[in-house]
């Protein structure tokens, strides 16, 4: 392979610079500071402060609502995943599948995505509502069905579901381009051989579909251990008692509201390396499976 | 992600700060309240500038109690803070350990501005003063819970007497459920304000050791000991009788609002909201307050303030001290507080505040009528060491852990006890970590 190549590495650091200055700024030089706040003993502010050492990581490793939170963000990062990935598979299979008015329903189906988190969670928060919503006519017929004000449990499904919805859209996008990318001829010579619709997806178009499939998985993954703030702060604020207590919830009640700088610093590193020794895990073991053609 | 919001707030200030002329001396005051009890503290910042023309304050809404102070802790930080800052009752002991500000009456004191502070409501002046009794910070916007009540529904239940003990109250709710059985008797939703720590004061009974954290920061939570329990234990048996309801916003309904539009007949909240429910109550509602229920057996005393009060901060110039020092002056003068009461449901912070008020025949007619109770219920009894208020690190947290402990227990998850021994034990921590931050220091 051919590769492009400067003669004078100047003018390639100066091309690059801005854009290594805007990640210094906006990512190594707020890392590197809350690596320095998890070690030390932050006054909020800034009246001087203290080595903690590994105290801040003791304090929060040896509590057990930490451990809940770790363990409803990992139920909740399985969920949502699991089931936006899904849903935008079928829907993009049948967007694929140039279905009758299948364009506007491929715009339509986009849409969501646009839509800010904030706006999802005060959405889904009427939809989901025990008294009021559409869930108001299903507790009428069977009361107590649906109690997310008080059950956790309704309230994980609730945030879930939640949260799947906005990422459909996304990763719609991402299996239709895949979809589509996959040439027209393998599928008819499918078609040709008597394969039926189930079994060219099952041989032809998911296994040449499993690259997009892995980069939509590592990026849903991601984002739902970091970007799930918004629909959680408008929908349970991380209630009931702690149910949909996220980590990246936690991390802003604590760091925000609870003005603990240090104790939050330290758990915005901890989840840092949660979300990289989650995906190197992905990249060493479930990209061993996928086939780039 | 933090540090990164903090370069954003510097960017934000540096650009808002090169568009600031220079004709008249200029502050900034950044407040919490949002909606239409901030365009109230708008229209108080308009009076100002009008009534003289050598400052010009610079209200700045943050719309929201903790994004107000997180703000300015991030701006604190890049030394783009303003003048004033208005912060909330639970923070005090946060901002206090700080150090960071100008004491309002030391301030007052410097520039010779003349201020009665013994006028000042005790029940208010206690909770921002120092231990030497010196204030802090200025009382603003000051509230306190007490009970609304819907005078139709209890008149059908036959209950003649507006309940004065929770004894009397679980006989109300049982009458209200037998006359009432479709409607919802009374909107519950977990509140550390009125069900911790105005219960403990309204019965003198200590939320956390060493005077609720005024004499040292080595305090201790106690509340799991008290009559708090029993209370607590009460609710949930009233919500398993199906006697109350829980309303919160997460459901769809908070439980104000619930009251106002006649879904529930009693509501438990703070006197600031009795503009919002006359604003917003169905036709033909007809309610009144009263203060909070005591048990049997205990003496009532005073309940505290509750809302939030303008803090001074350092690093400013002494032309804006001068001009912070003017702004307090003019909130407390009567006409001031007499537009601010009238226009929101908080109550007159000075006596002589109140007394204007009570002489024009203020509370004696709708739609003020009512909020008197507020005042009684703080000037009940002169305050005792345990009815000064809260002076504890942390407590935003300590509250948080409240809520999530008694929603457990209200789910059935656990005993009440159980949950608050864990909600205590976990709040400790929070003080022992705040303890530990501030090591070497003692509060002001």
């Amino acid at each position: 392979m051919r590769r492009a190549t400067f003669k004078n590495n100047w003018i390639a650091a100066i091309v690059v610079a801005p854009q290594l200055l805007i990640i210094f700024v906006f990512f190594y030089w707020p890392t590197s500071q809350a690596m320095y706040w998890a070690f030390t003993f932050e006054q909020p502010w800034g009246g001087g402060n203290e080595w903690a050492g590994f105290e801040n990581f003791n304090r929060i490793l040896t509590d057990g609502r930490y451990w809940a939170s770790i363990r409803v963000s990992v139920v909740y990062a399985a969920g949502a995943t699991a089931l936006s990935m899904g849903m935008a598979l079928i829907l993009a299979v049948f967007a694929d599948r140039q279905l009758r008015g299948y364009r506007y329903y491929r715009i339509g189906a986009i849409w969501p995505y646009a839509v800010a988190a904030p706006a999802v969670g005060l959405a889904f928060r009427f939809i989901f509502n025990p008294s009021a919503g559409i869930m108001s006519y299903i507790n009428a017929a069977y009361p107590g069905f649906w109690d997310p004000v008080l059950n956790g449990d309704h309230a994980l499904a609730m945030v879930i579901i939640a949260g799947a919805w906005k990422q459909i859209a996304y990763n719609f996008i991402f299996f239709l381009a895949g979809l589509q990318s996959i040439p027209r001829s393998l599928i008819e010579a499918g078609a040709m051989d008597g394969a039926n619709v189930l079994r060219r997806m099952r041989d032809i178009q998911l296994p040449l579909l499993a690259p997009t499939f892995f980069f939509v998985l590592v990026i849903n993954i991601t984002d739902s251990f970091t970007d799930s703030f918004g629909i959680v702060d408008t929908m349970t604020a991380g209630g009931p008692a702690r149910a949909t207590n996220l980590m990246v919830y936690k991390i802003y009640v604590d760091g925000f509201q609870g003005l603990d700088y240090s104790g939050a610093a330290a758990q915005s590193i901890i989840l840092m390396f949660l979300v990289v020794a989650l995906t190197v895990v992905q990249f060493r073991y479930i990209e061993r499976r996928v086939h780039y053609t | 992600m933090k540090t990164t919001f903090i370069s954003l707030a510097v960017i934000a200030a540096v650009i808002g700060g090169a568009a600031q002329a220079q004709d008249k001396i200029k502050f900034e005051y950044w407040y919490g309240l949002g909606g239409y009890l901030g365009d109230v503290v708008t229209q108080t910042c308009d009076r100002f500038n009008a009534s003289q023309s050598t400052y010009e304050i610079v209200c700045v809404g943050q719309d929201g109690y903790a994004t107000a102070v997180q703000n300015t802790i991030a701006a604190f930080r890049a030394g783009k803070h303003p003048t004033v800052v208005q912060a909330y009752d639970a923070g005090t002991a946060d901002l206090m350990m700080s150090g960071e500000f100008y004491p309002v009456q030391k301030m007052m004191a410097d520039f010779n501005i003349d201020i009665d502070w013994s006028n000042y409501f005790p029940g208010i002046a206690n909770y921002y003063a120092s231990s030497k009794g010196e204030l802090i910070s200025m009382p603003f916007n000051s509230s306190t819970p007490v009970m609304y009540y819907n005078v139709d529904d209890f008149a059908a239940a036959g209950i003649t007497e507006v309940p004065q003990t929770w004894e009397a109250f679980e006989e109300a709710l049982k009458a209200l459920e037998a006359a009432q059985p479709e409607k919802c008797n009374y909107g519950y939703a977990p509140s550390t304000w009125v069900d911790l720590e105005q219960f403990s004061m309204s019965h003198n009974i200590p939320v956390a050791s060493k005077n609720n954290g005024y004499d040292g920061l080595d305090a201790e939570y106690v509340y799991n000991t008290t009559q708090h329990v029993k209370y607590m234990e009460d609710v949930k048996r009233w919500l398993d009788a199906g006697l109350i309801e829980i309303k919160t916003s997460q459901g769809g309904i908070n439980s104000r609002d619930a009251f106002a539009q006649n879904q529930c007949s009693v509501y438990f909240g703070s006197i600031a909201s009795h503009a919002t429910v006359h604003a917003s109550a169905v036709e033909g509602l007809n309610w009144d307050v009263a203060m909070l229920p005591i048990y049997e057996g205990f003496e009532r005393t005073n309940t505290v303030v509750g809302g939030a009060s303008l803090w001074v901060l350092s690093g400013k110039s002494e032309d804006e001290y001068r001009g912070a020092a003017e702004y307090l002056k003019f909130l407390a003068t009567p006409e001031s507080e007499e537009f601010w009461s009238t226009n929101t449901g908080y109550i007159p912070v000075t006596k002589t505040g109140y007394d204007a008020l009570v002489a024009k025949g203020f509370y004696d007619n709708a739609p003020y009528k009512g909020r008197e109770v507020a005042i009684k219920s703080l000037t009940y009894t002169d305050p005792t060491p345990l009815t000064r208020g809260i002076r504890l690190g942390g407590f935003i947290q300590a509250r948080a852990e409240w809520v999530a402990e008694v929603e457990a227990a209200l789910a059935g998850k656990k005993t009440m006890q159980e949950a608050l021994n864990t909600a205590v034990e976990r709040s400790n921590q929070v003080l022992r970590r705040f303890e530990r931050t501030y090591a070497n220091k003692t509060l002001p």
